[in-house]
């Protein structure tokens, strides 16, 4: 599963706009991971431009 | 707040409140909702584009322009540095105030605006409307629309409750950070690009002044080309490396599209603008001109699709084949010559950069540029020095 760090989060939407599985969501104040639909394919670990999603697990 | 609209718009960007203006009319109804708290904010935008192009659809209030931009500077990895002088003025803007000032011009025209409104879901009802629903400030409302027009920015999600797929490829994204650099030395009325895949892998760094000893200083990386680097750590070691003493105003992150724009950007009751559609220049990034092109083309369709009281697909094709026809057909060439750059080597950037320095550099303009491209390179080359002198 996909961790968000919150501090790291800039809340700029780039991983929503590249997950394959269509599992992250984002509103004003928070980034939203549905974990049971994420494949684990790590796009948005790397696009990330701060590093805020790490693979767990 | 109504609980109907003719015409709802989801983004309050560029691309957003000039749809919502040409959507307007004197008797249809037009709400535009902007998930954050402010329209304008936060900036996360290199904020370059070009002057007389803007004149095009809008009277520019001069506080939107922070800078104007006479010449450009593309350094290859080994630092050979090719000056360009800009053809027409290049203006980097405040985009605070110039987002801010499009969305007043639409609510002047009489469309209803509101902020901290996030547009979460659409569900298209079996009436030919959709279901739109909103979190505003503390309540969830649900509204019907006739039209829903997603401008809802390369985080969109609008358009996949449409059944139409937004997701892009990892190599046509680019991770960018960019910080607002303050108390610096640079040229003011000069662009810098230094293009190099140890300081921006598969993308480039842009230093674009804004005035008072200010510039957006910023990165993007291609996705197709991490190398184990994000780009906050690639942008930090090039400001501790050319501007250690500067002041660091401003950091925010964005994903940048640099893709084909979407095949379908038109469906029964909905059109996608902007870059929630991918409508970006793919080889420079900029994506402000498609995107108040794409919201006037999309607003005036929806305009006069509410005015024949039929907004299924059969009135809307009308904006994906204007778009297409416009600047739809040059960005689908401008993807193949991003292609193109994104495999080069940085030797190859740097034997590019020596063919183009033996121009001298009082007679580098576009025209000049053009004829020694015209006989030493391919045609491709050709094209992306042009795009990067007009600065789309």
């Amino acid at each position: 599963m996909i961790e968000i760090n919150p501090e790291l989060c800039d809340l700029c939407g780039t991983c929503v706009s590249v997950c394959p599985a269509d599992c992250i969501e984002l509103d004003e104040m928070k980034l939203m991971i549905d974990n049971s639909k994420c494949t684990s394919c790590r796009i948005c670990v790397r696009i990330c431009p701060f590093e805020a999603l790490k693979l767990v697990g | 707040m109504l609980t109907e609209y003719d015409v709802v718009v989801v983004g309050g960007g560029p691309a957003g409140s000039t749809a919502a203006r040409f959507a307007k009319t004197a008797t249809n109804t037009v709400a535009m909702f902007e998930k954050d708290r402010e329209i304008g904010i936060p900036v996360r935008c290199a904020e370059a584009t070009s002057a007389p192009d803007l004149e095009r659809f809008v009277q520019v209030n001069p506080t939107w322009i922070a800078n104007l931009i006479r010449k450009a500077r593309l350094i290859s990895p080994s630092g050979h540095e090719v000056k360009i002088n800009l053809p027409a003025d290049g203006a980097v803007l405040n985009r605070r105030l110039f987002d801010n000032g499009l969305a007043e011009i639409a609510a002047n025209q009489g469309v209803e605006v509101f902020t901290k409104a996030n547009v979460y879901k659409v569900e298209a009802e079996s009436d030919h409307t959709w279901k739109v629903f909103i979190k505003h400030v503390k309540r969830d409302i649900v509204i019907k629309a006739k039209i829903v027009i997603a401008a809802d920015g390369v985080e969109s999600r609008m358009a996949r409750f449409a059944g139409i797929r937004t997701q892009t490829v990892p190599k046509d994204i680019e991770s960018c950070v960019q910080s607002l650099l303050g108390n610096i030395d640079v040229t003011e009325d000069q662009i810098d690009f230094y293009f190099s895949s140890k300081l921006a892998p598969g993308g480039y760094v842009w230093v674009f002044p804004k005035g008072n000893r200010t510039a957006n200083v910023g990165l993007g990386v291609n996705c197709g080309n991490y190398d184990g680097r994000c780009a906050a750590d690639l942008l930090d070691a090039f400001i501790a490396d050319k501007f250690p003493q500067a002041a660091r105003l401003t950091t925010t992150a964005g994903g940048v599209p640099v893709a084909k724009s979407l095949k379908k950007i038109a469906t029964d009751g909905l059109m996608i603008v902007g870059d929630a559609a991918r409508q970006v220049n793919p080889v420079t990034g900029g994506g402000i001109l498609a995107a108040i092109t794409a919201g006037k083309l999309a607003g005036s369709v929806a305009a006069n699709a509410i005015d024949a009281a039929d907004w299924s697909l059969k009135n809307l094709k009308e904006y994906q084949v204007e778009w297409d026809k416009s600047i739809g057909k040059d960005y689908t060439r401008f993807y193949n010559i991003k292609e193109w750059i994104s495999q080069l080597s940085d030797d190859d950037l740097d034997e590019i950069a020596g063919l183009l320095q033996k121009i001298p550099p009082t007679e580098i303009n576009i025209l000049s540029i053009f004829k020694v491209a015209l006989r030493n390179k391919p045609a491709l080359l050709l094209d992306a020095i042009k795009l990067f002198a007009q600065m789309i």
